[in-house]
């Protein structure tokens, strides 16, 4: 670990209380690590500043300087300085900490500006808070409650707007909600570098619009509905749906790629309603791509297997499980692992490969990185099949050694889990030759011809970890339950080794990450309990010499070896 | 003709019969000779020089023009530039379009001689977009002033050169306003920056260090190299250096522009020696001294101002010299010279209704404060107009002003505010709601 660099350190001081903290932190962050809350909408910790909210208004002073001394005046009874605190109040967010900086956040005149700038929000508003999606998530609704008046002096005809704009395939627009925040502008333009959004108009009948012919469609749209404090922009796909307090927050991991952004998976009754994304500084910050807010689709996809089957006739898993048990025995054994799988199920996959002597391989999964928070590797986690030593080289594209293994007769069964095999280079009539075993979530062209299917949760139904690019190791865990008659994968894997002879192995993470730590190396003396919500960052030395597909993303740059076996 | 009180620096040959705004004509005038002789002497003599005027900018905040210039990072390694405020959009104020129009080239020399001081190699006037012909005729006089070796590359054999540009606006008030003026000129929505940090000074056009200074301004820089900046300081006031222009617009016999040494005119004079008094059958009622943005002044109020030696004196509003520091103490502005006079005829509300309407239209909606609170100030004076007051709307006027003042990112917040703020102060009681509040005259019109 290299020591993070010693920031320059400065005291100030909020509502009385000192605090040291980095020079050059705003006010706003400041206060929240004194536990004080600044209201504000416009700010955001990862946007630039523009200070037009006017909410996080505060009350600002500094040491009073004896010119002839150049230090600052002592204030004879208390031995503190003396503070000259200015006529006018300045943003919190535009206010950096120096040196003897005093704030005020709970004075009069502070409390009178909220209650303005409260009041000048909401003539305009709708008020529309019964039907409105943000509703139990809102900051105007928030701060109106905290700092408003309570009562409106407001008689005059509210400016009407238009309700229901789309402004790409994803994200509506409700005009008349809009505080004209500009977070979502910042946004597009900064982070997403879209620059679809701005304003039209001027003074209060400002609207938010895309620019002519252009829609907000990147894959970074729904951040925006993120980050509007109001209800201004709502997800199209989740508007009107589901009020957000009935709804129960799971830690969640994006399986759409290796940067393994963290998410919240918002469901309830055992039904996801949305994604959103999870702060994380060093993976994702604040943000998400839309394409992993909608993987939930798959849980009730039409492809979905539910039932084991054997030769294509729907059995009782106990059944299905002996005849795999069975084919795995008889020895001749190829197994296909996946980058998708969590590395406890890689684990216990790499266990049966030992107990059978059998191959293994892992497919890859690449595409075009978009430089955001969507990698070219597509598998979320490929490193935790190098960690465990499931594969001890990077995916291959086709699985050709295989292909000539089976056409020799020497393989005469191959366990996939969820892979397709014919997409990965294997005809049909190669599968014809030897016996499939399928474990998945749904159905493809290798589980129809598979002699064993057995259906396995996804992402979104089970708890494990997977290692993102960065070698951070993060949670994922369970937020629904799975279909009926669908076993838990560590169980049904835990099964299998133990049916060929191998350890019995818990499926009980807790107890299954102290045979992981004891038996795996880079994972050593890592407990399940007590892995960090936000990850925890293994050395990647050991595979440095890998030439990983991965370019840079946000808070990631691939080592210079991998880069230039890119190039 | 000026007026007898009158002294003409700036508007010497406005309106002089036979004067043209060609290069020739200027030059018959003596034009151009203050730049060649600025070129030979050092930049810091001259930055000195306007710094000893005591030269106070005439865009409407009166900041001290020599001070902004040594506020410039002049150690950053980015270029320096200049951009020349020709946005003038004030209600009341027409003084720029005079120079612009009638003597371009003396502007064009205090462009020159403050790029000269400053090491600006690049300037731009951006010239507010409603005026079409004064960008038409900067354009002409820079060409001739370029052909001449004036303006352009190597200008008179120094080896310094410096281009001007004229861009014009595209029609809005906060364009005015500096940081705003340079987000407009960098082709964006003209949202004034937050300051700080964004002080043109250090982060301007293009992150790089600016001067922004209003025309009347530059002209003034003219005239103060060439008089010295000692013998400058000498006209007017103390700290109240100069001359101005003095725009008077309204119920006046004689309103128009005039030019006098700051401080040395009262209010008083000016209506009613210089302007000929209130029209036939009219008294004066109130006066707006320096744009729409100032304050009002009621006449028959008094002001009680102290002295430097602490004594006290008494003025009426007949008595206050137009100078800044005497407007600011008596809680208005000089602002940008625009005298707005009302007689007896005016209803206030109505008057303020006008204004409101005019700062609802022009707010550019950033920030919250003055995005809705000049709306709801023009709604509640536009519905009092109609007939609809109520006994609360002053007090409610005022305190949506108070919301507003002083909380927003730029000076249009206390520009909005203060008419608000002074009208319902100074005429309560035709803001109490009801018919019986309006005076008579002003009935006819509802």
């Amino acid at each position: 670990m290299i020591a993070p660099p010693k920031p320059d350190l400065v005291t100030i001081n909020i509502d009385g209380k000192d605090i040291a903290v980095p020079k050059g932190t705003n006010v706003l962050e400041a206060a929240r690590l004194l536990g004080i809350e600044i209201p504000h909408y416009c700010y955001h910790p990862k946007l630039s500043v523009v200070g037009n909210c006017r909410m996080c208004l505060v009350e600002m002073g500094l040491p009073t300087v004896d010119p002839g001394i150049k230090a600052p005046f002592g204030d004879a009874a208390t031995g503190k300085p003396k503070i000259n605190w200015m006529p006018r109040p300045q943003i919190g967010c535009a206010t950096n900490a120096s040196l003897g900086l005093h704030i005020r956040t709970n004075s009069p005149m502070v409390r009178e500006c909220r209650e303005g700038v409260t009041e000048f929000l909401l003539i305009n508003h709708p008020l529309d808070c019964p039907i409105c999606d943000q509703a139990g998530e809102c900051k105007l609704q928030e701060f109106s409650t905290s700092y408003g008046r309570g009562y409106s002096r407001f008689v005059e005809q509210k400016n009407v707007k238009p309700k229901r704009t789309p402004l790409g395939p994803r994200v509506t627009l409700d005009d008349e909600r809009c505080i004209l925040c500009s977070r979502c502008i910042r946004f597009s333009n900064e982070v997403a570098k879209d620059d679809v959004l701005g304003f039209i108009d001027r003074g209060s009948y400002s609207t938010l619009a895309c620019y002519p012919g252009k829609k907000l469609e990147n894959n970074y749209s729904l951040n925006t509905v993120d980050i509007c404090p109001v209800g201004a922009l709502t997800s199209t796909d989740f508007r009107f749906q589901m009020r957000v307090w009935f709804l129960k927050q799971t830690a969640g991991i994006d399986p759409e790629s290796s940067v393994g952004a963290n998410t919240v998976i918002w469901s309830r009754e055992g039904v996801i309603y949305r994604i959103t994304p999870r702060r994380n500084d060093e993976v994702n910050d604040t943000w998400m791509a839309d394409s992993g807010r909608v993987l939930y689709q798959q849980i009730m996809a039409a492809d979905r297997l539910t039932a084991p089957s054997i030769s294509g006739t729907a059995t009782a898993t106990e059944m299905a499980l002996k005849s795999a048990g069975h084919l795995l025995k008889a020895g001749s054994v190829a197994i296909v692992g996946s980058g998708r799988s969590s590395l406890e199920e890689q684990f216990l996959l790499k266990k049966l490969a030992d107990a059978l002597r059998a191959s293994t391989a892992l497919v890859s999964r690449v595409g075009r990185g978009d430089g955001i928070l969507i990698s070219a590797d597509r598998n979320p986690n490929v490193r935790g099949a190098l960690a465990t030593g499931l594969i001890p080289a990077l995916p291959v594209q086709k699985l050709t050694a295989l292909a000539t293994a089976i056409d020799s007769g020497k393989v005469k069964t191959v366990l996939t889990v969820g892979e397709d095999l014919t997409a990965a280079g294997l005809s049909t009539a190669q599968l014809a030759k030897v016996a499939v075993i399928y474990l998945g979530p749904h159905r493809n062209t290798t589980s129809d011809a598979a002699k064993v299917v057995i259906p396995t949760l996804t992402v979104f139904e089970k708890n494990g970890t997977f290692m993102n690019q960065q070698f951070r190791l993060q949670k994922f865990a369970k937020a629904v339950p799975g279909p009926a008659g669908v076993a838990d994968d560590l169980a049904t894997l835990g099964y299998l080794v133990a049916a060929v002879g191998g350890p019995t192995l818990s499926s009980d993470l807790n107890i299954l990450w102290a045979t992981l730590a004891a038996e795996v190396k880079p994972l050593a003396a890592i407990t399940y309990a007590n892995l960090p919500s936000t990850g925890l960052l293994l050395d990647p030395t050991p595979w440095a010499a890998l030439p990983f597909v991965e370019r840079e993303t946000l808070h990631f740059k691939p080592a210079a070896v991998s880069g230039a076996a890119n190039a | 003709m000026p007026a007898p009180a009158e002294r003409r620096l700036i508007f010497a040959h406005i309106d002089e019969p036979g004067y043209t705004p060609d290069l020739a004509c200027y030059l018959r005038h003596g034009g151009y000779g203050v730049l060649q002789r600025a070129v030979a002497r050092k930049p810091e003599e001259l930055c000195d020089e306007v710094k000893k005027s005591g030269l106070r900018g005439r865009g409407g905040a009166g900041f001290p023009c020599g001070f902004k210039w040594s506020l410039l990072d002049r150690k950053s390694g980015k270029p320096i530039y200049l951009i020349v405020n020709a946005d003038e959009s004030e209600p009341g104020t027409f003084k720029d379009r005079y120079i612009m129009h009638q003597d371009p080239h003396q502007l064009i020399e205090g462009i020159m001689i403050t790029c000269f001081a400053n090491n600006v190699k690049l300037a731009y006037i951006y010239i507010r977009g409603e005026f079409p012909q004064g960008a038409k005729i900067l354009g002409k006089a820079i060409a001739e002033a370029r052909a001449a070796n004036f303006c352009g590359p190597n200008i008179l054999g120094t080896g310094y050169g410096c281009e001007i540009y004229v861009h014009r606006g595209a029609g809005a008030y906060i364009c005015g306003e500096e940081t705003g003026l340079i987000e407009s000129l960098e082709g964006k929505r003209p949202y004034p920056r937050i300051k700080p940090p964004y002080f043109p000074a250090v982060l301007g056009l293009y992150q790089c260090p600016t001067i922004v200074n209003n025309v009347e301004t530059l002209c003034h820089v003219k005239h103060i190299v060439d008089l010295g900046g000692e013998a400058y300081a000498k006209i007017g006031t103390p700290n109240n250096t100069g001359t101005r222009i003095l725009c008077v617009s309204g119920h006046v016999k004689k309103p128009g522009f005039y030019e006098f040494e700051v401080g040395r005119i009262t209010l008083g004079q000016l209506l009613h020696e210089v302007c000929g008094g209130p029209l036939p059958g009219r008294k004066f009622k109130a006066v707006i001294p320096g744009g729409s943005s100032a304050k009002i002044l009621k006449f028959g109020e008094t002001f009680t101002l102290k002295n430097k030696d602490g004594s006290t004196r008494t003025l009426a509003v007949e008595d206050i010299p137009m100078d800044f520091d005497t407007l600011a103490a008596c809680g208005t502005m000089g602002g940008s010279g625009g005298v707005i006079v009302m007689d007896d005829s005016v209803n206030m509300v109505e008057a303020l209704a006008n204004i409101n309407a005019f700062y609802a239209h022009e707010s550019c909606g950033q920030c919250t404060p003055c995005r809705e609170g000049s709306l709801w100030m023009k709604k509640i004076t536009g519905r009092m107009v109609h007939g609809g007051a109520r006994p609360n709307d002053g007090e409610l006027l005022k305190s949506v002003a108070d919301q507003i003042a002083g909380r927003t990112i730029c000076a249009f917040g206390e520009a909005c505010a203060g008419p608000t703020q002074s009208f319902v102060a100074k005429f309560g009681d035709e803001f109490k709601g009801g018919p019986a509040a309006m005076p008579a005259s002003s009935l006819e019109l509802v």
